[in-house]
């Protein structure tokens, strides 16, 4: 059988030299494509429509202050879904970082803030813990008492705490937090790709612009957590440590039946999940802000379980949705007037243009009606309108977030035992 | 035998009657510890709220506040039934409230009529504002948590654009709807002072409660829409459309969403208009009701009657000068332990059961041992 399947290949090719076998991408060419793909819609977005903010080195600034959050409560996210966990108690945890972080900034200075923050997340996230794990209530229940009981608890601290502390502080607002943490800048290279950006050439000046963002007073929080999707992936999937949490997630009763403890390691994935998700909100009363204000975290918790979710519970496909959402909001803040969001539906008529023609040339008509038609509707939307109605403008990452979620190629796979409930000794 | 089995029913059901106390008592020691730890007397602070929560006028503002939160819970139990999870309440009423406004604004008809009218027109805006993630779910398969917090920041945005483009133009300073006239007002049944009232709105919602609780318990369309939430695959071969049932129980569930403003625009001297002051977060709390009322109509209702109790209640703690919003901690609280509790007491349950079917087991064995060695006997 083998021996007669083997030169067959070659025959073929002999007789049609002309169709070379169809190879699928490395998953690393694909995203660099992807990326490169991107940068050029935005690069051609930025010409047509003079928006020159799409690809300003400002912007990646701001892009990275405002994505840092969504990824840091995204990776809490990961670890607690990845051993079988459904947070959506993130926002709750945030929150409660948020406090807790600007208590510590306030006091003790902005390292004695991240310490207190990340303290303050986890007790949200062994809340959460000994809700689902030990009493398996319900996971999107206790994550929704959370998200009820944190904003709560921070209100009655703040009444009881802020609310004659001075410095502008008061029952919905903390005073400033102390300090900054350290930030880098490389000179000579932010000097040299500051004066190739000037020059607003195609493609080019986009790259230069996007990356003297990258070393421009770079805060060393933000710089820490560029590093953390990748360190997270080897921490996941190449070490016992990984494995182990990995397979509570994946099947508990068969983690059991070789000696794992299923319920501690999904208490500490828990617990690491609230740690990382009140990082975030260190991160948005130290960095983005320097004070706590209430409802600051304006639901960037869900946004962060939707970026995980996109990622399709992959670290740094995760970080890249995060990404996404930074950027969309980035762009509505930087650009008061609602031009750069204006040309968002420029962008989109190019990007679902070009899925036409690969739906074309790979003769999926029906995919190719639909997104033609989507394409020549944002043409025509941006065509006859100059701004987007003002009062949508601070919901961008929402709306951006719900398109995605509606557009997306899904082709996800979760943990397999994802929100079951496990109890002790059951599958003996 | 019958009595035994009687007495089997009664030890089941005893936990799951006892969990709603203990949950509440377990609360209440909780924040006793966190009011203790923030330097305040917690008996003082519990005696306080009680005697001012108890009096007839609190009465009356506690079942008045509790209307929108029944409201609010039949909407998420709803989709609970189903097992879907409508977090959108917060917005499916935000956006139908201003529509409603606006549109009852708009006419002058007789009484009834005209309430009627801004009922329906704020059930259909809340069922209009449930479609997309609903057709999302059926389409896109996009979870249906995800899309309704979304849809909920979007409101927002979507409120702001809509008091903007049908604000009251001879109101200069304030941004609001134009008054809806009387004829649209919803009266008191009950008053004791200015504010210490109950609108006849209360009616209403318990009228709805009892429809909710005739069609998901006595007609087809509820027996399909409980086995599609407690066994997708037995409901999809017996014949239900999941997707049709996805879309009908979303829409439900919008459109008496849709509702939950009402009570306060109707019946509130203040308002009978939308103004940027309107109550929010109803939605998010309607979850925690609906959770702790366990979805009944019934419980519902005695859950919404707590809640508001609490939150008139913690209007007097500003006496002993505690932060009243130890009220929001204490709802969080006992949501947490009532669920917990209702666990615990379903888990008391089904091993309660499993060792009286073991004892029943082993005495059928034993006694046909026993006839088996009598027969035995008899041959020799």
């Amino acid at each position: 059988m083998t021996t007669a399947a083997a030169p067959r290949p070659l025959a073929e090719d002999l007789l049609e030299p002309s169709e070379p076998p169809r190879k699928a991408l490395s998953p690393e060419l694909r995203w660099a494509l992807f990326a490169v793909t991107g940068v050029a819609i935005l690069s051609i977005t930025r010409v047509i429509s003079g928006a020159t903010d799409l690809t300003s080195s400002g912007l990646v600034v701001e892009t990275l202050r405002l994505t840092v959050p969504f990824a840091l409560a995204a990776l809490g996210g990961l670890f607690s879904e990845r051993a079988g966990v459904v947070n959506i108690g993130l926002e709750g945890m945030m929150i409660l970082g948020t406090w807790f972080g600007a208590y510590g900034g306030w006091q003790w200075g902005v390292w004695g803030g991240l310490a207190f923050g990340m303290l303050g997340g986890a007790m949200g996230g062994a809340l959460h813990a000994t809700a689902t794990v030990i009493f398996k209530v319900d996971h999107i229940i206790s994550g929704v008492a959370i998200n009820l009981l944190a904003p709560g608890l921070c209100r009655y601290l703040s009444a009881a705490i802020y609310a004659d502390a001075g410095e502008g502080a008061g029952v919905r607002q903390s005073p400033p937090v102390k300090g900054d943490f350290p930030t880098i800048t490389i000179t000579p290279l932010s000097d040299a790709l500051g004066s190739i950006e000037d020059h607003h050439w195609f493609f080019v000046s986009d790259v230069a612009g996007m990356t003297r963002g990258l070393v421009t007073g770079l805060s060393l929080f933000t710089l820490g957590v560029i590093v953390l999707p990748p360190l997270v992936w080897w921490l996941l999937w190449r070490t016992r440590f990984g494995l182990r949490l990995r397979s509570v997630g994946e099947n508990p009763w068969a983690a059991e039946s070789v000696g794992i403890k299923v319920m501690t390691r999904k208490f500490v994935a828990v617990a690491i999940s609230g740690v990382l998700a009140g990082m975030a909100g260190v991160f948005i009363v130290t960095v983005t802000t320097s004070t706590y204000s209430e409802g600051q975290t304006g639901g960037r918790g869900y946004i962060a379980l939707a970026a995980l979710i996109f990622g399709n519970w992959r670290p740094v496909a995760a970080a890249g949705a995060a990404t996404l959402f930074g950027y969309s909001d980035a762009v509505r803040l930087r650009g008061s007037s609602g031009v750069a969001v204006h040309a968002f539906l420029l962008a989109g008529a190019i990007a679902t243009g070009l899925l036409t023609v690969v739906a074309l040339v790979q003769r999926r008509w029906r995919t190719a009606a639909m997104t033609g038609t989507v394409s020549v509707g944002l043409l025509i939307w941006y065509l006859t309108t100059d701004s987007l109605p003002r009062e949508f403008l601070p919901y961008t990452p929402h709306i951006v977030t719900l398109v995605v979620a509606a557009t997306a190629l899904r082709k996800l796979r979760m943990p397999k035992a994802l929100g079951q409930p496990f109890h002790k000794g059951e599958a003996h | 035998m019958n009595a035994a089995m009687l007495r089997l029913r009664l030890r089941q059901a005893l936990p799951s009657l006892a969990a709603p106390v203990v949950a509440v008592l377990l609360a209440a020691a909780l924040c006793g510890v966190i009011l203790a730890v923030s330097g305040h007397d917690p008996f003082s602070a519990y005696g306080e709220m009680f005697s001012f929560g108890t009096t007839e006028g609190s009465l009356l503002v506690a079942a008045n506040k509790a209307v929108p939160l029944y409201l609010s819970a039949m909407a998420v139990a709803i989709g609970f039934k189903m097992g879907l999870f409508n977090i959108g309440v917060e917005g499916q009423y935000s956006v139908a409230i201003v529509v409603a406004a606006a549109a009852g604004a708009q006419v002058n008809l007789f009484p009834p009529l005209h309430v009627t009218f801004i009922i329906v027109v704020a059930m259909l805006s809340g069922a209009a504002w449930a479609t997309i993630p609903a057709v999302l779910k059926v389409t896109r398969n996009v979870s249906e948590v995800i899309s309704t917090i979304m849809m909920n920041a979007i409101a927002a945005g979507t409120v702001a654009f809509l008091v903007n483009r049908w604000r009251d133009t001879s109101e200069t300073q304030l941004i609001k709807t134009k008054e809806i006239p009387e004829s649209g007002w919803v009266g008191n049944i009950a008053q004791v002072s200015g504010a210490e009232k109950l609108s006849a709105f209360v009616l209403i919602a318990a009228g709805f409660g009892v429809v909710m609780w005739l069609v998901v318990t006595r007609t087809r369309f509820g027996y399909d829409l409980r086995m599609s939430g407690a066994n997708p695959t037995a409901a999809a071969v017996s014949g239900v459309n999941p997707k049709a049932m996805t879309i009908k129980a979303m829409l439900i569930s919008g459109a008496v969403a849709g509702t939950v403003g009402l009570p306060v625009l109707l019946s509130e001297n203040i308002f009978h208009r939308y103004t940027q002051d309107f109550p929010t977060g109803l939605g998010f709390t309607g979850i925690a009701v609906a959770l702790l009322g366990r979805n009944h109509p019934a419980g519902m209702a005695v859950a919404a009657l707590l809640f508001g109790f609490l939150e008139r209640a913690g209007q007097g703690l500003q006496l002993v000068d505690v932060p009243p919003e130890i009220v929001t901690i204490m709802q969080g609280v006992v949501l947490l332990t009532a669920v917990i509790a209702y666990g615990v007491a379903e888990r008391i349950g089904e091993v309660q059961l499993q060792r009286a079917t073991a004892r029943e087991l082993a005495a059928e064995r034993e006694k046909l041992e026993g006839a088996e060695s009598t027969d035995e006997q008899v041959p020799s």
